[in-house]
């Protein structure tokens, strides 16, 4: 491998891990609060794709207005979602919840392939993207180079939120105990529908990145990345946002190369495995939070 | 002043409260005593409305709070110091502080009852930037207490607050409650340290499965025969 295929390999790596990590980052955030997996969250990211598909397809909207319009479409299925399937089991054991998530995911994906067809759909292109840059002997589309970019801003912007505000500090209470938080006049349902909020905003984003470099969008197109997703919010140590950023930056270059040796087929197989490893030598992730005895 | 009258609570199956009616009048300090599972806790928890109640009025300065969600219960000016003191363990003292006042949006108000915290705790002055779960069980408990006092309440109610704390330890936090009430706070403790409990208290009621027994000033019950025999161990 040449020095300068290492780099383009590099890049797109660090590209693709930053799209699962805005993906992870709504996987762990539902978690810390909800203690929930939200098995849905895949496919609520493919969603965001038809919606862009309708908006800028369908409907010719300019990208610009069709991402706002996808963006908020998204969060508005995502806060849906939490208030019909989950809210109501609050209460329920947690196992009932987590099914009602793996039901609400095969939902939306029939739904899916009830509304758009099980064919294939070709995501629009967005030409501002789609443009190929050259830095030095590194040339990649400007999707791949900003993705990272745009990752690290959110991240960095999603941190201030939660260590310097109130909703941020809101939802640190309500993270680690739900009575108490409500014992100060935290409304504990709004704050997690900011939860949402930002999950699936996130979600919007990635998936825009995601498909853009990509042919087609098909209904079961959010299963396998937001499985990925899931594990690199597991690797990282589910309940951290660090964490998930980690774990989908790792994941993403893992595969990135694998792939570049040639071994295609098995980087889907490596992600599995990394999962198993992880739940046989660390469960707890790579900054989990140590399970504390509640007094 | 708070004032319940036949309040019925069915808590996991069980009728938890059998028609308890008690009053905190202004300016005083309200112990309730009573065994493990007395329906203690779950009275203050209804009050809060962190469990439901099936029957039964809380009436609050005149206002009926009854149906009140536990939001607009701390606006009314009541807070709960839940039992084993339960501060947020990853947010440092002084954000746990600023928890306590989340209603509330005067900031100079909010700096004024901080200071007074700092004043009540000094210790917590000196820890302001720790995590709250390094503090001892001590200082988490003179957390707790900042904490409720940070949404200016009228009226403090306490769960176990000697829970687990070393003698010297809950001497300190009684001295403070005394303090608190006499700074204008009506306070409503729960205690299974019976005699503490009743030396500090204006008035006491003491509850078995799910029902106010007795009641009287502290100096009565502590020199009543059965609650001698029955709390005090004597």
């Amino acid at each position: 491998m040449t020095l300068t295929a290492f780099f383009q390999y590099c890049l797109v790596g660090i590209s693709i891990g930053g799209i699962y990590a805005l993906i992870a980052i709504g996987y762990t955030m539902v978690y810390g609060i909800l203690r929930l997996i939200n098995f849905a969250h895949g496919d609520i990211f493919m969603m965001a794709a038809y919606f862009m598909i309708f908006a800028m397809v369908d409907f010719m909207i300019p990208w610009y207005i069709s991402m706002i319009i996808m963006i908020v479409s998204t969060i508005v299925l995502g806060v849906v979602i939490e208030k019909l399937a989950y809210k109501p089991l609050r209460n329920a054991p947690r196992m009932s919840i987590m099914i009602s998530a793996i039901g609400v995911s095969y939902l939306l994906q029939n739904l899916a392939t009830y509304l758009f067809s099980a064919l294939p759909k070709q995501y629009p292109q967005i030409p501002i993207l789609n443009k190929t840059i050259t830095i030095g002997e590194v040339s990649t589309s400007i999707a791949t180079f900003i993705t990272p970019i745009i990752t690290i801003v959110f991240v960095v912007l999603l941190m201030m939120l939660i260590k310097y505000t109130k909703v941020g500090m809101a939802m640190r209470a309500v993270s680690k105990d739900f009575e108490t938080a409500q014992l100060m006049g935290i409304q504990i349902n709004n704050v997690i529908t900011v939860t949402f909020i930002i999950g699936c905003f996130l979600a919007a984003v990635g998936s825009m990145l995601y498909f853009t470099p990509r042919p087609s969008v098909f209904p079961l197109a959010g299963s396998l990345p937001g499985l990925k997703c899931f594990i690199a919010a597991v690797f990282g140590g589910i309940g951290s946002i660090p964490g998930a950023v980690l774990g989908g930056l790792i994941i993403g270059i893992c595969e990135t190369f694998i792939k570049a040796f040639g071994y295609s087929e098995f980087s889907d197989v490596f992600t599995f495995v990394l999962l198993i490893a992880v739940l046989m030598i660390k469960p707890t992730g790579l900054f989990g939070e140590k399970m504390a005895e509640k007094v | 002043m708070l004032s319940i009258k036949d309040l019925h609570v069915y808590y996991g199956g069980i009728h938890a409260l059998r028609g308890v009616s008690l009053e905190v009048p202004d300016g005083k300090i309200i112990s309730l005593i009573g065994a493990n599972g007395a329906g203690k806790s779950t009275t203050l928890k209804s009050i809060m409305s962190l469990v439901a109640k099936t029957e039964g009025s809380v009436e609050f300065d005149g206002v009926d709070i009854t149906k009140y969600p536990t939001r607009n219960v701390v606006k009314t000016g009541i807070v709960l110091c839940p039992e084993g003191r339960r501060v947020f363990p990853d947010l440092t003292v002084a954000e746990n502080l600023t928890v306590g006042a989340y209603l509330r949006k005067d900031k100079e108000g909010i700096k004024a009852d901080r200071d007074w915290v700092y004043e009540l705790f000094p210790r917590m002055k000196e820890r302001e930037w720790q995590l709250a779960g390094t503090l001892s069980g001590g200082e988490q408990q003179m957390l707790a207490v900042g904490r409720a006092l940070m949404s200016r309440p009228k009226l403090l109610m306490m769960d176990e607050p000697s829970l687990g704390l070393a003698p010297l330890v809950v001497k300190d936090i009684f001295a403070i409650i005394k303090q608190i009430n006499e700074a204008g706070v009506n306070v409503m403790l729960i205690e299974q340290n019976a005699k503490a409990a009743l030396e500090i208290a204006d008035f006491a009621y003491v509850m078995e499965t799910g029902e106010i027994t007795m009641s009287g000033t502290g100096k009565e019950l502590l020199a009543s025969d059965e609650i001698r025999k029955a709390y005090l161990g004597e």
